[in-house]
């Protein structure tokens, strides 16, 4: 077992883990942040993704201790209050989820991209998801709303 | 409440908050207080006898509570995992019906067929004594491919299913078929294969079952597009727990796509095994476990003859289809390739004459059963490559004969050939439609523009039309159904006016909670955010029959529907003894009851208060309290149709396709949320494209899947597709309430024949006659060098 001191969406957490753990099962099993959502075991699908220190990474590629130090923030920490941010507005505004179970992933791996390039195309878009899949949408509407999100990210 | 919230809104969905705040509830994210976890030890060859089971070591695995095999599950006298169709063969004699005990016994039959089952204190406890079993096979021949299955001499996968045929089905009329093809001017043949697919919902299958010893009582969470299908299986056949005593949640559901429909062993065995070890027990699918475990889609190999007279009209058309059902039948496994594939055959089109033939084959695979589309994809695809087909060969716009083919708008009610009786539609619209949307009248401008850059372009058409609304439980009782297959609801109007209406219906990502809603209002004029839509738990549900075949709101909503109109004429009742009138002079318009012709009102708030309120009330002859249960059988299928148009862009050096543009029109009944029924669209597209150009579950020939991960198996991401041009043309549905149709399909339906088409539209210079799906680089590069070479 490792003990392991994470900073999560604001909050310092110390646990109890073996050294093995990935950093997606620390967050769903051990500190009960079940919206990070896991969809593969290749680091294909995406639905993991968080950010550490302002960067989306696939919580599945990296283990707890990796984590130790870094701040991270999951799906549950985006909004503010009840106030959510300007990127799930987006993707509810304009019907960029379904079933949902991608979307926090989709929402983590968009807010890094709007950080980066806040203007960014809809080819520009499409390719930055590349490592995010979602089976319900056709990623029509996420695009749209990752484009709409950009721009409610500035104001 | 801002703006109007009734049919035809595209309102916000009530359900994305909680999704987007990562505040949803999966399966997997229930941890039950005490749980334990369950992994599968499953089979590793395609077929195999089964000899010793060595579990020593897995048992001494600390935290390990049990390991269990096939010989436990027979000594408990668990059932085996039944099939809910019965189809029969031409000669009467009822299909092949093997048996599928839960966990193997003496004979694993696909590659993933689960032997051994633990239970451990930790998912990592199971993991590890999993890997210490030790089972002994006798590795047998396998018919791993539906094309080897066939073959004479092929590998027996079931004794009592001679040449691995299960049933050898027909529908139409052989000799009027025959007599339309020997009148003929002019007959095509094409051969075609529906490839094999996974459905791959984001969410992988999971179930955690928790036995309450003390109230003698099962709960369990489970991946399910149809809790209340489960709990009848396994109350009647697997787990033989009446339904008191069974309560099955379905909580937020990640996706489905039919592969979620069905029941699995592993619901049945977290059930058995939480009772056993006193502990609830939970199994979370990997994606590669999925792979090798969900229900596939599709897998046929088909030939298709067309008969047209002189003047390219229609005469007949004659079909014969090999159907993979897979090692074992799952729950709608034989009517997927029956009664929801031959049915379509006559598509949107006048038909004199049909005959056709369905071999159903086992082969050492896992189930194939409903994947979107479910048999209408497959009929789809078969008709459309070879009208398109036709067309080339007889120098004909394939556009034109399909004009000319078309049934008419006013040839409704249409009875086909093959049993169905279509009760409406306008196929010449949506193709008008289409062809605005796609600027066709540009295409000729287009494709030189992208000849200048060096490559190919074409277009591709699909005019199709498929059944939704399953379904009259008479009709399909007769066809072979051991299931109704109407739906339930309860309306449930509190005191103060807010409304919660249970449903059997389950919303996984369909967006439900929303547009029932949406219905809620445009009947009682109730805001939807006082509207709380409930489905997914036998308990809190009177019963349902699930979603599937894009019947949830044509179904379960005219249930809905069904239950308001007696809410409706109860709160006259009420209203009539408020406002001191006769019952039948009052109206109920707008949310208000009236006095018809005066202004004497009353709101409907004001009579459900009054039903739980009841001091001023006609005690005698009315009950008090607001709530009403309605079943809806429905009278007929619902029949949506359309025309889907596709253009891609070929390099010819490297075979890449890429989608150009895709302009869809479809009509799907009455839109109650047009946001919805777009993005359900887009869906359905994607998928629809996934199969045409990328999506292929490969076995070899010793049936081992050969890309049962998301690095091999090609899921369509972002970059691959484009945005859709999607347009609706409404006819309403004449036998329901609602006048809808459905629409979670049509993308999986329309568009797979119209991608093929247009990538053999972009290579005909070049010769190209035929690709089959997936149409991959490589397949591209290859016909092209063959072409070159006139091979």
């Amino acid at each position: 077992m490792a003990t392991v001191t994470l900073r999560v969406n604001r909050n310092t957490h110390t646990i109890d883990v073996p050294a093995t753990t990935l950093l997606v099962d620390a967050l769903r099993d051990t500190l009960r942040l079940t919206g990070t959502h896991v969809g593969c075991d290749t680091s294909q699908c995406g639905a993991c993704t968080v950010h550490v220190d302002g960067r989306s990474v696939k919580s599945c590629t990296m283990l707890a201790v990796e984590a130790a130090g870094a701040e991270i923030t999951t799906i549950e920490g985006m909004a503010d209050g009840d106030k959510l941010h300007p990127m799930q507005a987006a993707f509810q505004e304009h019907h960029g989820l379904q079933c949902g179970f991608c979307t926090p992933g989709m929402v983590m791996s968009a807010t890094d991209l709007c950080t980066r390039h806040p203007n960014p195309s809809e080819g520009e878009v499409r390719h930055w998801l590349e490592g995010n899949l979602c089976r319900c949408t056709g990623y029509h509407n996420i695009v749209k709303a990752v484009r709409a999100g950009a721009q409610g990210m500035k104001r | 409440m801002s703006g109007p919230q009734g049919i035809g809104a595209s309102v916000k969905r009530k359900e994305d908050r909680r999704f987007l705040l990562g505040k949803g509830q999966y399966t997997d994210d229930i941890i039950l207080p005490n749980q334990s976890y369950a992994v599968f030890v499953r089979s590793q060859h395609a077929h195999a006898k089964i000899g010793k089971i060595d579990s020593a070591a897995a048992k001494a695995v600390p935290g390990v509570l049990a390991v269990l095999t096939g010989d436990d599950v027979a000594a408990a006298q668990l059932g085996g995992i039944p099939c809910g169709w019965l189809v029969k063969s031409k000669d009467g004699s009822n299909m092949v019906e093997p048996p599928h005990p839960a966990l193997v016994q003496g004979v694993a039959r696909h590659v993933g067929d689960p032997i051994v089952m633990i239970v451990a204190d930790s998912k990592a406890a199971a993991k590890a004594a999993a890997g210490l079993v030790e089972i002994d096979y006798d590795v047998l021949p396998a018919a791993g491919r539906l094309a080897d299955a066939i073959k004479p001499g092929a590998a027996t996968v079931w004794p009592d299913a001679k040449n691995n045929i299960c049933f050898d089905w027909h529908i139409g009329d052989p000799a009027t078929t025959d007599a339309a093809f020997k009148k003929a001017a002019h007959v095509v043949e094409l051969d075609v294969t529906n490839n094999r697919v996974a459905p791959n919902a984001m969410e992988p299958r999971a179930a955690n079952g928790n036995y309450d010893g003390a109230n003698d009582h099962f709960t369990l969470y489970t991946t399910s597009q149809n809790p209340h299908l489960t709990r009848l299986l396994l109350a009647a056949f697997t787990l033989h727990v009446p339904e008191h005593k069974l309560r099955i949640i379905a909580p937020d559901v990640g996706g489905g796509f039919g592969s979620k429909i069905f029941h699995y062993a592993e619901e049945l065995l977290v059930l058995w095994a939480s009772k056993r070890v006193g502990r609830p027990v939970k199994w979370t699918a990997d994606r590669s476990e999925a792979f090798l475990s969900d229900a596939h889609g599709r897998d046929h190999i088909s030939k298709a003859q067309l008969a047209l007279d002189a003047n390219h009209k229609f005469l007949g058309l004659r079909v014969h289809t090999y159907a993979n059902m897979g090692a074992y039948l799952s729950t709608f496994a034989p009517a997927v390739p029956t009664y929801l594939y031959a049915t379509l055959l006559s598509g949107p089109y006048d038909f004199p004459a049909i005959y056709a033939e369905v071999k159903a084959v086992f082969t050492n695979t896992v189930a194939v059963d409903a994947y979107r589309g479910a048999g209408r994809p497959e009929a789809s695809y078969l008709l459309e490559r070879l009208v398109s087909h036709a067309a080339r060969q007889l120098k004909v716009d394939p556009i034109e004969l399909r004009r000319k083919n078309l049934i008419k708008a006013d040839q409704f009610p249409y009875q086909t050939q093959v049993a169905l009786q279509y009760d409406i539609g306008n196929y010449q619209a949506t193709l008008d439609m289409a062809l605005d949307a796609i600027d066709y009248k540009g295409f000729a401008a287009r494709r030189k523009a992208t000849e200048a850059k060096g490559k190919l372009r074409g277009l591709g058409i699909s005019t199709y039309i498929e059944a939704c609304g399953i379904a009259p439980s008479a009709l399909v009782g007769a066809l072979g159904a051991r299931a109704g297959l109407y739906e339930a609801a309860t309306v449930r109007v509190h005191p103060t006016g807010s409304v919660t209406v249970m449903t059997g219906t389950h919303s996984h990502g369909q967006g439900h909670e929303t547009a029932f809603a949406q219905l809620i209002n445009e009947r009682l004029g109730v805001a939807i955010e006082n509207v709380e839509i409930v489905h997914g738990d036998t308990d809190r549900i009177p019963f349902g029959m699930g979603t599937y075949g894009s019947r949830s709101l044509a179904v379960g909503g005219s249930a809905i529907y069904k239950a308001v109109d007696k809410i409706v004429d109860k709160g006259k009742k009420i209203a009539a003894h408020l406002l001191e009138a006769n019952v039948s002079d009052i109206e109920f318009k707008d949310g208000n009851y009236r006095v018809v012709g005066t202004d004497r009102v009353k709101a409907f708030g004001e009579v459900a208060f009054a039903a739980y309120v009841p001091h001023n009330y006609p005690i005698d002859s009315v009950e008090p309290g607001l709530e009403e249960n309605a079943f809806y059988d429905p009278k007929n299928f619902t029949f949506p149709g359309g025309t889907h148009l596709v253009e891609v862009e070929i390099d010819p050096d490297t075979g890449v396709v890429e989608i150009a543009d895709v302009a869809i029109a479809d009509d799907v009944g009455v839109v109650v949320n047009p946001m919805i029924v777009d993005g359900q669209a887009h869906g359905g597209l994607a998928q629809g494209i996934g199969q045409a150009l990328f999506e292929e579950a490969i076995y070899d020939e010793n049936g081992q899947l050969v890309n049962g991960t998301f690095l091999n198996y090609v899921m369509p991401r972002a970059a691959d597709l484009p945005n859709f041009k999607v347009g609706n043309h409404v006819t309403a549905c004449t036998h329901n309430p609602i006048g809808v149709k459905g629409v979670g399909e049509v993308g999986a339906i329309g568009v797979p024949p119209a991608v093929i088409n247009a990538v053999l539209d972009a290579l005909a210079p070049l010769g190209v006659t035929d690709i089959s799906m997936p149409a991959t680089p490589e397949k591209v590069w290859r016909a092209i060098q063959h072409a070159k070479r006139g091979l």
